[in-house]
């Protein structure tokens, strides 16, 4: 059942002269996990604006096509009624943690809908349970690491259960390790949930393998749509520059030099597994 | 030559950045520092321009203390780069913007002007050049901040997180600048989390945690030792992972490379076929 769908997408800026969307057809199905990528000023941050109605109610510009996230058209509903279905999560936590402890936080968005005192602290449980910071609900978000402060910031988004949450490059500033262990947050929320996932997201080595789907934007236009392993192998993808995961480069590399391996890795254990197989007898 | 002898660093709020550092970087060389979040990685590079002076222990460029020396002028000598570009851009014009630290150095008009149209040529940056760094997208005003301080030529390039919010091919860009810095002789410090990265341009790498360095040497040795990645909370490259996990059919642990990986899968399959 698609959760998102989009067809003939077209969107010029106020005021500029070039458009960022260019007649974009896309759909994603209820509880995908999307990978979105392409080279920067592609688009990618403009379509995700779409999904939850900052284009067109908060940017204004010029939209033309039609747009339908989570049943409903975006055209017709405001940014606060979206909010309900499509979460966003940025790049970097301290834009968006402000309140003085990580349970102030993540209740903040539930306060605004005014729910119920007792039905707020259960989903503020949950939402700290879900991303593994139960231990952290009294601490100030600024005296967190990195890692735990993205956390809060999933968990915030997390408390007000939206069908949709888009990831726009959660983990930039976070060391390697902390890196994983959001993906791993992610796919978590993805699989035990539900939760439709959209990942922005540049560096595909540790994120490729959760996703079951990708997009690569290229100037405006969907340039490549479909299952990661052919999207990842496909000659376009090479062509337009995204990262292409080391274990798929490996790949391309032996059969280029006449050892072809069946498959496509997307992962290093996937490589390695595949390569134990074939050397081990 | 940058030279720092067991030195320590508390901040005002009480967090002990560094806890008695010592490391030598030579004149030419190429090091990648990194390690997990707040493991002093910054406070440590701001130490080798008298950004932060420290209380205990003695930092030393080219044989002087930072203390006897003014920012103004350590910084002729080591530019840094930070990673957010607008703590660092604040002029009307991009190339305003690389004129002005120029001008403070007391170059003349001539000398100004020669050396900020080869910054913006450098770095791909002609056509903004009376174009307000803010109208800029994220990595062209990294590429303006990057310009603004390789104009006045300092010997040692400090650049924080140079790849955050780089897409792949500008990474690359910035990989082959950066080696080719490194290859006209500049000394280049980076500090990244960026594994990836780091396996693709191969520098020195220095590994930190909780203000202390915990291992120096070969990123090929560094990055591949699982036990030393675990504790400064990295994650091996994926070609890393695969031959760790190939060791016991005999290959080498320490391939971080994904054209020397192919190079010894080969030999290896057709050792197999004959």
């Amino acid at each position: 059942m698609p959760i998102i769908e989009i067809k003939g997408l077209t969107y010029t800026y106020p005021g500029a002269s070039k458009k960022s969307l260019s007649d974009v057809t896309l759909t994603i199905e209820k509880g995908e996990f999307t990978i979105l990528t392409g080279p920067s000023g592609c688009g990618k941050t403009t379509l995700c604006r779409c999904f939850n109605g900052l284009i067109p109610h908060f940017y204004a510009g010029d939209l033309k096509g039609g747009l339908r996230v989570a049943d409903l058209n975006v055209n017709e509903h405001t940014i606060g009624e979206m909010a309900k279905h499509v979460g966003l999560v940025f790049q970097n936590p301290e834009n968006q943690l402000f309140a003085l402890s990580v349970e102030k936080d993540v209740a903040f968005g539930l306060e605004n809908l005014g729910m119920p005192r007792e039905q707020m602290q259960e989903r503020v449980d949950w939402a700290l349970k879900m991303t593994g910071i139960a231990d952290l609900r009294e601490r100030a978000p600024h005296e967190l690491s990195g890692g735990q402060q993205q956390r809060v910031a999933i968990a915030s988004v997390l408390a007000m259960q939206p069908d949709i949450i888009v990831f726009d490059e959660p983990t930039s500033f976070l060391d390697p390790l902390g890196a994983q262990k959001i993906f791993e947050v992610i796919a978590d929320l993805n699989r035990k949930l539900g939760i439709t996932v959209i990942l922005v997201e540049h560096r595909l080595d540790l994120a490729a393998r959760h996703a079951n789907h990708v997009v690569i934007m290229d100037d405006g236009k969907i340039a490549l749509d479909g299952e990661p392993r052919e999207i990842f192998n496909s000659e376009q993808a090479w062509l337009l520059g995204v990262g292409i995961p080391k274990a798929v480069r490996l790949w391309r590399l032996l059969e280029e030099s006449g050892v072809a391996l069946k498959g496509v890795p997307i992962s290093s254990d996937e490589a390695t597994q595949r390569l134990k197989e074939v050397l081990w007898r | 030559m940058i030279e720092v002898k067991d030195i320590y660093f508390t901040y005002p709020t009480g967090v002990e950045a560094l806890k008695g550092v010592t490391l030598t970087i030579k004149d030419g060389e190429f090091v990648a520092i990194m390690g997990q979040n707040g493991a002093g990685k910054t406070t440590l590079v701001k130490n080798f321009n008298g950004l932060l002076r420290p209380p205990k222990g003695v930092a030393l460029i080219d044989g002087v203390s930072t203390k006897d020396v003014s920012v103004a002028k350590l910084a002729r000598t080591v530019g840094f780069v930070f990673q957010n570009p607008d703590h660092q851009l604040f002029s009307e014009t991009v190339e305003e913007e690389i004129a002005f630290a120029l001008r403070n150095f007391g170059f003349d008009a001539a000398t100004v002007e020669k050396r900020v149209t080869w910054a913006l040529n450098l770095l791909d940056l002609a056509e903004y050049r009376k174009a307000s760094p803010f109208m800029l997208s994220g990595g062209e005003r990294k590429r303006v901040a990057l310009a603004s301080v390789l104009a006045w030529d300092p010997k040692v390039v400090i650049l924080d997180e140079p790849t955050i919010g780089q897409d792949h091919r500008q990474k690359e860009n910035l990989r082959q600048f950066i080696v080719q810095l490194n290859e006209q002789g500049k000394t280049v410090v980076i500090v990244t989390h960026d594994v990836e990265f780091v396996a693709e341009c191969n520098p020195r790498v220095v590994l930190m945690r909780e203000g202390r360095i915990i291992a120096d040497g070969e990123a090929k040795r560094i990055l591949t030792d699982t036990t030393l990645a675990l504790e400064a909370s990295i994650v091996p490259p994926q070609i890393a992972q695969i031959f760790h996990g190939l060791a016991f059919l005999g290959f080498p642990s320490d391939v971080i490379d994904v054209s020397e990986a192919k190079k010894l899968l080969v030999e290896h399959f057709r050792e197999l076929r004959s």
